[in-house]
This record gives structure tokens, C-alpha cells and sequence, in this order.
């Protein structure tokens, strides 16, 4: 690439990345500079500069690999404002694999740029926190107390937190109410299966997934057994990695991936099924997660090959259990693209196809369907101001569908999405597919 | 920022009057952001901007505009910056005017078929906002999904479908305009019909050097009741370009007609992978008709024995929206995977006369050969549109002067057959020291008139379209030139 002019004072005269994995120039040669990619880009729909949106991003990158351009705070900001979200992955028409180059670009800037103070605190709150299930549990008692004593109501109300930081603010906007259940894991290690046994699945229960939508993963668990699937699920599994991953903290997602590896050696499964859009693409990732690890790297790859996403997983072998409607008449649903399976693992059809054999159901489809809702793991953590405009912007375009139902395959949006509902007093219920199979598989009314 | 010594521009009091206008968020000011403006979809170009200004309305143009003026700053307007002809492409020193957070769909108007934008909005999202009622926006550039109305104006944008129904020049109804000089003016009107000189159709196609339009009130279109796509496919490009004279000599307009050669069809086979397009065809015709179910029903019967006639190897049909689209997709995708096959390629933009179809073909072959480059063709074939993509790669010394030289033969070709310098695209940076191939010193002179009633001081994206003698050298008309000194300022 040949930039117009000589490389001039940098404005904060720092370095540029290192040479362990730099964004690989091969890769950044293939982008045209078409611009196809920038109107599905969820940070240029909001901000609206060129820095903000895909080209401009491998733009920066090559200026940075080039030594035209520091990684400063002028080019770091516009790597974190990317959702990772992928949705330019499928758009571009030159196969510029954006995903590896975002992905190469998030360790060098943790490890060669140093951030403010605040900056740090947040994100190591974020990290040493989300990732272990058990941490996690020990906040919880607070969080039950705090909720139960009225404190969310006062906060949201007097806007006290988010004064204090945004960012702290939108953490707690978007916690979800807690129940006892969340304390404690209740599911025990091998369900058998119901009928003759089809398959021996491993079952990932997700770090947020099992502590505040506990719910899902028993629904998913029956939907399994109850077609033909002997459920396994070891004690010893823990966070996917997909957290640190998606932020450029290596080793720790490497250790994480090491663990669930090893929490799944030896039980003999056939398919490991994960039912949160974003664990689910981490997963498939381990080989390349795991690829300088001589220890592991075969390992990763043919246990990477057994991930299936529940949805993808249940129409693959097909549903053998008899559906019954949901409620008395049709019931209008429109079902929420998780840009983690959309983009990150290509499926939208066979979620859409199961939910189409319930019967009653009436599928419908939003504008802009691919845009990301600005869930996108914590970025809404991270980067509030856009994650809200993105949220309002998805709630609109769901319930211009007219739909009495959302369905959401994610935790993460599924709790972006219940607090814009929330803001916008609206009380359109969200639920899993696999909910929905559930109760459908189950006879249960949804209003009952 | 880098300030240039040598025109003594102190930027630090015009950003802060820019701040004071558009705020802190709407001003690009960072060496390091400023560089991914630097150029558009053409990337052989290259210039950074002084600064970078977003403005959300009309009046906070009219204010960054009145800025420039006052401190005899150029500038240039920018949309989505997927021009291909250099048009957004900033001068040195300038203030870059980005329409992008300017992307409100302000009113619909169903009963009278309009709809009123601000330039920012993308092209399919005026379609999407009035598909639901049954209407669309004709005019869909190959980069619909991502360009601006306000871009697809300043280049007078044409796409598939403006064949049957004309490019964006006959879309356009009126618009509001911040010329160069701060003031707002309103053109043309609501209703297509307006007494007087036809100063929207002036403004429509003038790549941003006449002013910038802030509100575009646009024509829809009611959704024809039946559709159909014809693909057919030919071992032979000769038949398949025999093929179009025969469909439109015996007087059907199809909504749209377009080629694709051998190459294009299997780069984007490679990247698309629709496996729609036979990968061993020299070439392949997709033709659209759109109107009342009998009358697609009869056209559709004719054009598939018109194109078994000249000899087509297969033909495949398609009435629902999603085949429809899965056979559309590659041609919609022909350049960008153009970018997959080479590490980079130059899209030229002539237009030909269609009789004289495969005598071009042929030269464009000898060319091909002659410079060592592979040649990729698409080409709206209805209106003799064509599109070489030169293949190269900019890593190699000197490639790119020999791609531009061999564009340039291809463009002289198309003039000398009795065609134009561009379809599309615009002239821009690109195109314009071959304006005199085609226009008189006259024509010229009388163009830079026109350009100087709009644009006295020559700061609205200066130097593009006209030839200037310091880039254009020998090509530039040296008494227009002279006589336009204080145009060509900068
Ligand atoms: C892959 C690809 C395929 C393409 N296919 C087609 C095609 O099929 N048909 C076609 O016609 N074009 C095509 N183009 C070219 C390009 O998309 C069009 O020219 C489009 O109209 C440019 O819009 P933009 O918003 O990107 O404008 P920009 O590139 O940002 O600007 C283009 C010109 O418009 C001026 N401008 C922008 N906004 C305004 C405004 N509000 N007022 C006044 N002037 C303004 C700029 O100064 C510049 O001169 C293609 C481009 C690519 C990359
Ligand atoms: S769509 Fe692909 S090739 Fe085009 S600018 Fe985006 S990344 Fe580059
Ligand atoms: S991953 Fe999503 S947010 Fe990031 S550049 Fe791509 S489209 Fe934009």
C-alpha cells in the first residue's frame, strides 16, 4: 500500500505491533476498498466515520503494519469500538476474512498499548469475573439482597450510577433478576434418553447461560433427551473462552479452552452442543485458539469438529417428538439473528426451520436483521453509548414486525433486548428457541 | 496535525469554528484517522484531508461551507466513498465534507410517489422503506447495499434496471443545495414537471462541483405485478451480444440486460459460489422483464427463442424473489471479486454503440494481450455499457502506470466507435485528461462557464473532471487552461 505522504510525528509518539502475529498482510491485501461492508457494520451505522467501520479499520491496521500510524490511542480506540460482531465477513464479496485480522489485532493492542487507569479497572473487573462461574456466584448474594431491597429502581431511576461511569451504569442496566436457583447447578452428569438412544451429546452450560437463564439449559436438556439423546455433562467444565478471546487476552483463553478440552476427554460423545450463540463460535475456534500448542493442537481440532449449536445440531438429525401449538390461536414470532450464529457460524435457517414446525407459529422478519442488536458479548460494557443506540434501534425494528414474541438464541442479546424492551415499556415477552421446543415438545401453553 | 508550510494555513482557529458548528464528535482531526480518508473505491489516488467535518443538517453545511469560503479553503464532498472514478478523492489541504450521519428518510409521500431524503441515506434503504406499501427506487447501482443518494446525484449512477427506466438524473425530482458560497437553495420542484432551465438535471451528474445537495426528493416506483430473470448461457460472447440486439430490435425493453465474460464468471463463482453461472461458458446473459403477468409471460417466451436462436447452450428461468436474487447475486458482485482473483484491479466505465459490440470485444482481447494484463468484462449490455476489469498488481513497479495506459486505450476505443469516456462512474480524478478525446476546447470552455456561475472561487472539489496541465500535462488544453487560471487554483 502506498500512502500519500512520508510518515510525519505520530501523535502520541508509541510503537507499532510486535512480531508475534501482526494482522497478516496477505489478508489485508485482499480488501478493494469497496466499501460494501460499511453499512452492515453495527459501529459505522452509529458513528458514522470511516475509522468506525471495517475498511477503515484494515485501513488503519495496514497503516500501522506499514509504520504510518502508531497503535495509539487515535487507532485503538476504532479497534474497540468493533463489535466482532462478523457481519462484514459475510457481506464482503472479496472474502477478506476480517475475523482473523481483528482477532490478530486485539492481543497486540493489549499487549503494547497501555490503557488509562479507569480503562484497565473496568476491563480487568470484566475478565476476572465473567469467565468463572463461581466468582461470579459469590456476587450474586449481594446482587440478590441489592435487588430485593429496591436499589435498581433507585439507581435506574436517579441515573446515580451512570453518572458516576457509564460504563458501571450500563453493567448494572443490564443484569437480569436473580433467583435462588442460580446458586446452585442441578443438573446431574449423564440424562439418559428418552426412548431409543439416538446419540451420547456433551452439553456446555455457559457461564451467563447458567447462572441467570438456568432455565434454557434445562429446557435444551429435555428437548435433547426427549429426542433420543443421552445427555453428558462434566462437573468440571468451565468458561468456553469466548470472553477473553473476543478481547485479546490469549492465554487466558487459551487456559480456558485447555480445561473444557480436557473436562470432555474420554466421556465418549458424539457431538458437543452448546446452546449460546457466542460460546458456540469460540468453540469451533479452538484449533486456531490452540494452534501453537503442540500439546493440544490435534486435540483442539477434533474436539473443535464436534461442536454443534443446539438448533444447527436438532435439524441436522431432525426432531423425532410430536409438536404441539403454543398457544390457542396463531402465534406471530420473530426470531432475533444472533450475529455469533449468523455471521460466526453462518446458521439462520435451521433456527427458523425448527421454529416453523410448531405448529400455530407465523414467523416474521425485521429490517435489518443483520445488523448486531449491540449485545456483542460485554461490549455493552464497554462501549454504552453505541450499544444503546444499536439496542433501540433492533427493539424497533422487532416489534415494527408486529410479532407477540421474540426469539433469541443468546443470552447476551436477549438481555440487551429485555433492557430496551424495559426502557421502552414495552412487555413483549423473549424466549429461547429451545424454551419454545420445550414447551411446545411438552404440551405446556405459553400463557397458562 | 501536520500543517503545510508552504500555504500558511493556521488550522488550529478554522477547526475550532468547525467544532463550534458540528461539535467536538462531528471533526475528524487526527493524522492517523484522517488517513482512512484519504481516498475512495479508487485507491490509485491518494491525499489525505486537512480535516474531516460531519455535519447531521442542511444549515450545519451551509455553515462548514461558509467556513471554506471565507477562509478560501477547497473542499469536497464525500458519501459512502465507493466512487470508482476518483471523485471523492480530497486535494491537498481541503476540509473533506462527509455525508454519513446525514441518513434520515425525512418524508414519504405514497400518494404522489416521492420520497424526500438527506444524502447520507443509503440507495436500498429507500427501496426498503416502501417495499412494504409496494413501491421501490429504480436506480440500483451494483453498489446499492451501500452507496449514498447523495453520491449516486453527484455521479448520475445507473444500475441494471436503468435500461427500462432510466438513470438516476430521471429519479430525481428536486433538491435542496448549499452551494458553494454558503447559501441554501432549493431546485426543481415536487412534481416532474417544471417550466425554466433544468437546473436539477445540471446539478444531477456534476460530482460535487457545482455545490452540495443536502435533501433529495426522489421518484418511486410502483413494484411491477410480475417479474421474471433469464439466464442464459453462450459459448460464445459474440451470440450472447447478437443476442441483446435481437431481444431490443424486436421492440421489447427489457428492465434490465448484462454480460459477463468467461473470467467473471468464474471469479465469482470462486467468491459468491451460487453455482448459478456455468463455469464453462464464455459467456453469460441475464435478462430481466418486469411488468403485467401476460405481458413478462409473453416477453419471456420470445427472448428464450431469440437466445436459442443465436445459439444458447442453456437457458434457466426464475419468477420468485429468492432465485431471482441468487441470480442476480454474482453480477452484483462481479468487481469486488474481481479483488479476489488479483491482488488488485482498475474498473473502467465506457460506453459503447451496441452494434458495434463484438468489434470492440475483440480490440479489448488485443489489448489485453498486448499489455500482458488479464481483462475481466461485465457490462450493462442493453446500453453498451461496458466495464474491463484490468487485473494487477500495484506491488509491482510501474504496473500501475501500464494499467492506467492501457485503460486509457480502452477508453479512447469506445470515443473513436462513436461511444463515451464514461456509463457511470463519473470522470472525477480519473477520467478527466481524457476529456479532450470527446469534447471540443469549446465544449470544455463552455462546461467551465457553467461551473463558474455555481462555483466562482473554484472551491468545490477542485480539479476533477476538466483537465488541468499539471496533471494532464499535453492532454490538457492549454487555452482553456490559461483562460480558467483562478478555477484551477488549487
Ligand atoms: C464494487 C462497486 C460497484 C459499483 N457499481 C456501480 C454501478 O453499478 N453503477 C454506478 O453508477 N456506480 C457504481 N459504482 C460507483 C459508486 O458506487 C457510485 O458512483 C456511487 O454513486 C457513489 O456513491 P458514494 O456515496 O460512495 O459517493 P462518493 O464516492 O463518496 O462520492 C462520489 C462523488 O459524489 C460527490 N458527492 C457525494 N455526496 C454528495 C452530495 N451530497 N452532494 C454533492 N456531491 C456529492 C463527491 O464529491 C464525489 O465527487 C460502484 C462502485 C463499487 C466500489
Ligand atoms: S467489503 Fe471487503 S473488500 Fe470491500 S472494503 Fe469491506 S473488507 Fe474491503
Ligand atoms: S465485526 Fe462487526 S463491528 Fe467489527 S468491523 Fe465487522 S461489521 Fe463492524
Amino acid at each position: 500500500m502506498q500512502i500519500s505522504e512520508k510518515p510525519g510525528i505520530n501523535s502520541d509518539n508509541l510503537g507499532g505491533f510486535d512480531a508475534n502475529h501482526p494482522p497478516d498482510p496477505k489478508l489485508i491485501d485482499t480488501c478493494v476498498h469497496c466499501g460494501f461492508c460499511l453499512s452492515t457494520c453495527p459501529s459505522y451505522r452509529v458513528i458514522g466515520k470511516e475509522m468506525d467501520s471495517p475498511r477503515g479499520r484494515i485501513y488503519l491496521m495496514d497503516a500501522i503494519n506499514e509504520g504510518e500510524a502508531p497503535l495509539g490511542e487515535g487507532t485503538v480506540q476504532h479497534f474497540d469500538s468493533c463489535l466482532g460482531c462478523l457481519a462484514c465477513v459475510t457481506t464482503c464479496p472479496s472474502g477478506v476474512q476480517y475475523d482473523k485480522l481483528i482477532a490478530a489485532t486485539r492481543p497486540q493492542i493489549e499487549r503494547n498499548y497501555s490503557r488509562s487507569l479507569p480503562d484497565k479497572l473496568v476491563r480487568q473487573l470484566i475478565f476476572n469475573l465473567f469467565p468463572y462461574p463461581n466468582r461470579l456466584r459469590v456476587l450474586l448474594a449481594p446482587l440478590l439482597i441489592y435487588q430485593k431491597l429496591g436499589f435498581p429502581k433507585f439507581f435506574r431511576a436517579t441515573g446515580l450510577l451512570k453518572q458516576i461511569s457509564p460504563r458501571l451504569g450500563a453493567m448494572e442496566s443490564i443484569l437480569p433478576n436473580v433467583t435462588l436457583k442460580a446458586f446452585r447447578d442441578t443438573l446431574p452428569e449423564v440424562i439418559p434418553a428418552e426412548g431409543k438412544k439416538r446419540y451420547r451429546v456433551g452439553v456446555i452450560l455457559g457461564c451467563v447461560q447458567r447462572l441467570f437463564f438456568s432455565k434454557v439449559n434445562d429446557a435444551t436438556v429435555r428437548v435433547l433427551t426427549a429426542n433420543g439423546c443421552e445427555v453428558v455433562i462434566p462437573k468440571s467444565q468451565g468458561c468456553c473462552a469466548a470472553l477473553p478471546e473476543h478481547q485479546g487476552q490469549k492465554e487466558q483463553a487459551q487456559a480456558l479452552a485447555r480445561q473444557m478440552i480436557d473436562s470432555f476427554e474420554g466421556t465418549g460423545v458424539d457431538f458437543v452442543i452448546i446452546n449460546a450463540a457466542g460460546c458456540g463460535h469460540t468453540l469451533k475456534e479452538y484449533a486456531h485458539i490452540l494452534e501453537d500448542d503442540p500439546n493440544y493442537r490435534e486435540k483442539a481440532k477434533e474436539f473443535a469438529g464436534k461442536v454443534k449449536d443446539a438448533q444447527e445440531f436438532l435439524a441436522l438429525v431432525g426432531l423425532t417428538t410430536k409438536l404441539s401449538p403454543l398457544t390457542d390461536g396463531e402465534l406471530t414470532l420473530v426470531y432475533q439473528d444472533a450475529c455469533h450464529l449468523l455471521h460466526g457460524q453462518k446458521i439462520s435457517v435451521q433456527p427458523r426451520q425448527l421454529l416453523r414446525q410448531i405448529p400455530g407459529v407465523k414467523l416474521r422478519e425485521p429490517i435489518d436483521a443483520a445488523l448486531c442488536c449491540g449485545s456483542a458479548g460485554v461490549y455493552n460494557m464497554l462501549q454504552p453509548e453505541v450499544a444503546d443506540e444499536l439496542g433501540q434501534q433492533k427493539v424497533d425494528n422487532l416489534l415494527n414486525t408486529g410479532a407477540e414474541l421474540i426469539a433469541s438464541a443468546n443470552p447476551g442479546c436477549t438481555l440487551q433486548i429485555s433492557k430496551h424492551l424495559q426502557l421502552q415499556g414495552k412487555e413483549v415477552p423473549i424466549m429461547h428457541p429451545m424454551e419454545l421446543l420445550d414447551y411446545s415438545i411438552r404440551g405446556v401453553k405459553l400463557y397458562e | 496535525m501536520i500543517i503545510q508550510e508552504k500555504q500558511q494555513i493556521n488550522w488550529q482557529p478554522i477547526i475550532k469554528q468547525f467544532e463550534d458548528v458540528v461539535g467536538k464528535n462531528g471533526v475528524v482531526q487526527r493524522r492517523e484517522e484522517l488517513l482512512t480518508y484519504e481516498c475512495d473505491g479508487l485507491t490509485s489516488y491518494r491525499q489525505r484531508p486537512a480535516v474531516v467535518v460531519l455535519p447531521r443538517t442542511t444549515e450545519q453545511v451551509a455553515e462548514a461551507v461558509k467556513i471554506c469560503d471565507r477562509n478560501q479553503i477547497p473542499w469536497v464532498a464525500r458519501g459512502a466513498g465507493t466512487g470508482l472514478s476518483g471523485g471523492a478523492l480530497p486535494v491537498e489541504n481541503c476540509v473533506l465534507i462527509v455525508t454519513a450521519l446525514m441518513k434520515k428518510i425525512l418524508e414519504i409521500d405514497l400518494e404522489n410517489q416521492r420520497v424526500v431524503v438527506q444524502p447520507g441515506v443509503i440507495n436500498n434503504w429507500v427501496t426498503q422503506a416502501v417495499s412494504g406499501a409496494g413501491f421501490y427506487y429504480a436506480p440500483d447501482p451494483s453498489s446499492q447495499i451501500v452507496c449514498s443518494i447523495g453520491g449516486n446525484v453527484a455521479e448520475n449512477s445507473g444500475g441494471v434496471h436503468c435500461l427500462k427506466y432510466g438513470v438516476t438524473t430521471n429519479h430525481v425530482l428536486g433538491l435542496k443545495l448549499v452551494l458553494p458560497d454558503g447559501s441554501i437553495v432549493d431546485v426543481g420542484s415536487s412534481v416532474p414537471e417544471m417550466p425554466g432551465y433544468d437546473i436539477t438535471g445540471l446539478f444531477v451528474g456534476s460530482e460535487g462541483t457545482l455545490g452540495i445537495a443536502t435533501e433529495i426528493t426522489l421518484r418511486i416506483l410502483k413494484t411491477a405485478e410480475s417479474i421474471c430473470v433469464l439466464l442464459a448461457d453462450f459459448t460464445n460472447i459474440e451470440a450472447a451480444g447478437a443476442s441483446v440486439s435481437d431481444i431490443i430490435g424486436s421492440g421489447i425493453i427489457p428492465a434490465g440486460m448484462e454480460i459477463m465474460d468467461n473470467l467473471s464468471i468464474n471469479a465469482v463463482e470462486d467468491v459468491v459460489a451460487t453455482g448459478c453461472y456455468p463455469r464453462d461458458a464464455a459467456a453469460i446473459l441475464l435478462v430481466e422483464v418486469d411488468g403485467l403477468e401476460v405481458e413478462v409471460a409473453a416477453n419471456k417466451k420470445r427472448i428464450a427463442e431469440i437466445c436459442t436462436k443465436n445459439g444458447a447452450r442453456s437457458i434457466t428461468t426464475a419468477n420468485d424473489l429468492e432465485t431471482r436474487l441468487k441470480l442476480w447475486k454474482g453480477r452484483k458482485a462481479a468487481f469486488a471479486a474481481a479483488g479476489h482473483m488479483s491482488p488488485d484491479y482498475y474498473v473502467q466505465d465506457g460506453v459503447i454503440p451496441r452494434t458495434q459490440l463484438s468489434f470492440v470485444l475483440q480490440e479489448i482481447e488485443n489489448l489485453s494481450q498486448k499489455y500482458g494484463y488479464r481483462i475481466a468484462n461485465v457490462f450493462h449490455a442493453g446500453d453498451g455499457n461496458l466495464h474491463p476489469l484490468i487485473l494487477y498488481d500495484n506491488s509491482v513497479p510501474g504496473a500501475l502506470e501500464k494499467v492506467e495506459e492501457l485503460g486509457g486505450d480502452i477508453l479512447k476505443l469506445c470515443v473513436k466507435v462513436g461511444g463515451s469516456l464514461s456509463g457511470e462512474h463519473g470522470i472525477g480524478a480519473d477520467k478527466k485528461c481524457y476529456m479532450p478525446e470527446m469534447f471540443t476546447e469549446i465544449d470544455l470552455e463552455t462546461m467551465q462557464w457553467v461551473r463558474q456561475v455555481f462555483n466562482p472561487k473554484g472551491l468545490a472539489n477542485p480539479g476533477k473532471i476538466f483537465p488541468t496541465p499539471r496533471t494532464c500535462g499535453e492532454a490538457a488544453n492549454a487555452q482553456s487552461a490559461k483562460q480558467f487560471e483562478s478555477v484551477e487554483r488549487f
